[in-house]
């Protein structure tokens, strides 16, 4: 395999699988859209100061 | 009515899409195309065919679905109807529907042949046939009918059915099943044990020491086919200059995707209304694309060069040749073949499952919330609408005429057709502020700001092109298939014409039956 090929073949790869994991970590580390919804204690009236 | 369906969580929503997208094209297909257009050189146009319409029309069929989702349709008639604000839309988007069956007719043959293989494998009836690739095509030929028509029904070949009738209740099952009990928890599974499958094999295939009667036959030098930028003797702007290789790379880049299907349609409306589809999107596209890429893109093409030799990775066979003929001489050669042609031919199967699974959902979705009917129903009409096309397939076997003539027409023709009116759907129908508004609401992740004058410009004009040079390349040659009658035989093309048009009035009745129901619907809210 040529220089050019080792590049591409890197390139190529080492990009889809950097894309992939990213992807993956922000999928898991990401709470679902039901999780958004506020619960009681998350609320801050702002008057305990 | 069945109460209405929801993914269970995103990461099933994600496993359903890329177990969708990723099918034989991704181990297969792939590396046969980009060997035989220079290796790298197809890289380029590849990755451009990706980034302009690929992920730009990903995004804006999860966002479309996800919205017909939630004004309640889960089906393409219906969410075109609901957008367009017509009846007329729902016929537009009925070729949602008629594609994905057509295509599950044939598709499913090819799912039986891996199972079968990978049975044959485990049992070691593969490895009686060495490495006579006369032995190993004639078992091929001989297993799929494809010397004379009706041959599948007979004795000799007649274990194909067993394999067939396996897969077609498999289908049905998991279908039957739903979306979330069915699919997600199907595919949940399968796609981990696809890509250790497919790890096990490229460890093994990039270990594979050099062949011992032709010492230059390394995996490295496998490798160069696979990657190095141009053939020898060509320079890489000559390659590019090639429409063929553009046409090539989109297609590969369509069909692996899924987009322009109207599958991620139906799957993107069983979302709830603030999931994010900005990120699963990319997730699914990446995914694919690493096996695609990464694992499809490192086993084939060396593996071959290895035991076969560099004419066969020059001149690589079609897919089917490919997929069933080359490499099973390959693993034939391998110590420990019997093993790893197993999980070559395993992964296969759950690729090709998994993207089946996804063909029937658009119908039953549509005969469900049309018809106003139970799964049970739904799954009984189009079991027996896919049975029937499947027999049509099944014996009209001979050159594969049958299949080739469908692949043609849904898999490459009205893909480009109904991929460009999703793109104009979302940028100009729905309105592309709007359409981006519907993208970015729930968003993990920041869109690129380009996006909207991509998709309202760039996808729309690069589809039209490729597509006017694929039509001036292609169509006139199949027209003419159609209108010749052959001299021994019976004019198969001909008749899967008359399929496609029959299954197409098929659903041109449902779409109608589905208007009045929605239309009463309309009129009680």
């Amino acid at each position: 395999m040529s220089l050019a090929g080792w590049i591409i073949m890197l390139s190529a790869c080492g990009s889809i699988t950097g894309l992939m994991i990213w992807c993956i970590r922000k999928v898991v580390s990401t709470p679902e859209s039901y999780e958004h919804l506020h619960a009681q204690t998350d609320i801050d009236p702002h008057d305990q100061d | 009515m069945s109460k209405r369906e929801y993914w269970s969580s995103r990461v099933g929503a994600i496993m359903a899409v890329t177990g969708s997208a990723v099918g034989l094209g991704n181990f297969i297909r792939f590396p046969g195309q980009a060997a035989q257009y220079g290796g790298g050189a197809f890289l380029i146009p590849y990755l451009i065919a990706f980034l302009v319409v690929g992920l730009p029309l990903a995004w804006a069929e999860w966002a479309l679905g996800r919205y017909g989702g939630n004004l309640g349709h889960n089906s393409s008639p219906g969410i075109f109807r609901a957008i367009l604000g017509s009846r007329k839309g729902a016929y537009l988007g009925m070729l949602g529907t008629l594609m994905p069956v057509m295509i599950y007719m044939y598709y499913i043959f090819v799912e039986a042949w891996c199972l079968a293989y990978a049975w044959d494998y485990l049992t070691g009836h593969f490895s009686a046939l060495g490495s006579d690739s006369s032995a190993i095509e004639k078992y091929f030929m001989t297993f799929v009918g494809a010397g004379g028509n009706g041959l599948m029904f007979t004795s000799s070949a007649g274990r194909m059915l067993i394999f067939l009738g396996i897969c077609l209740v498999a289908n049905i099952a998991l279908i039957y099943h739903g979306v979330h009990k069915g699919i997600e928890r199907f595919c949940n599974i399968a796609m981990p044990l696809l890509v250790v499958c497919a790890g096990i094999v490229l460890v093994r295939v990039l270990t594979l020491p050099a062949n011992p009667a032709h010492p230059e036959q390394t995996v490295l030098n496998g490798l160069g086919y696979m990657w190095n930028p141009t053939k020898p003797g060509e320079t890489l702007l000559h390659a590019l200059s090639n429409p063929e290789i553009w046409l090539a790379a989109t297609g590969q880049i369509f069909f692996s995707l899924s987009v322009g299907f109207g599958l991620i349609l139906t799957y993107a409306s069983y979302l709830k209304p603030k999931d994010d589809v900005a990120l699963s999107s990319v997730t699914a596209c990446a995914g694919n694309e690493f096996c695609e890429v990464v694992l499809g893109g490192m086993i084939a093409i060396p593996a071959a060069f290895v035991f076969l030799g560099p004419a066969v990775v020059q001149h690589p066979p079609g897919t089917f040749g490919m997929g069933f003929i080359t490499l099973p001489n390959v693993f034939n050669q391998m110590p420990l073949g019997s093993l790893f042609g197993f999980l070559f031919f395993f992964l296969l199967f759950l690729a090709a499952i998994t993207s089946s699974l996804s063909m029937l959902q658009p119908s039953i979705a549509l005969l469900e919330e049309g018809l106003s009917i139970g799964r049970k129903a739904s799954v009984t009409i189009l079991g027996i609408v896919t049975l029937i096309g499947c027999l049509f397939v099944g014996y009209f076997s001979k050159d594969f005429t049958a299949l080739d003539t469908l692949d043609f027409w849904m898999a490459n023709f009205f893909i480009f057709i109904f991929a460009t009116i999703q793109s104009v759907i979302f940028a100009w129908v729905l309105g592309i502020n709007k359409g981006m508004e519907e993208l970015n609401r729930g968003a993990e992740i920041k869109l690129p700001r380009v996006l909207p004058f991509m998709l309202k410009y760039i996808s729309p004009l690069y589809l039209l092109i490729i597509f006017g040079l694929w039509v001036y390349y292609n169509l006139p040659g199949r027209l003419k298939a159609i209108a010749t009658l052959p001299k021994d035989g019976p004019p198969v093309v001909l008749f899967s014409v008359l399929l496609i048009l029959g299954v197409a009035l098929f659903f041109t009745v449902i779409v109608a039956l589905a208007n009045r129901t929605w239309d009463k619907k309309e009129r009680v809210s």
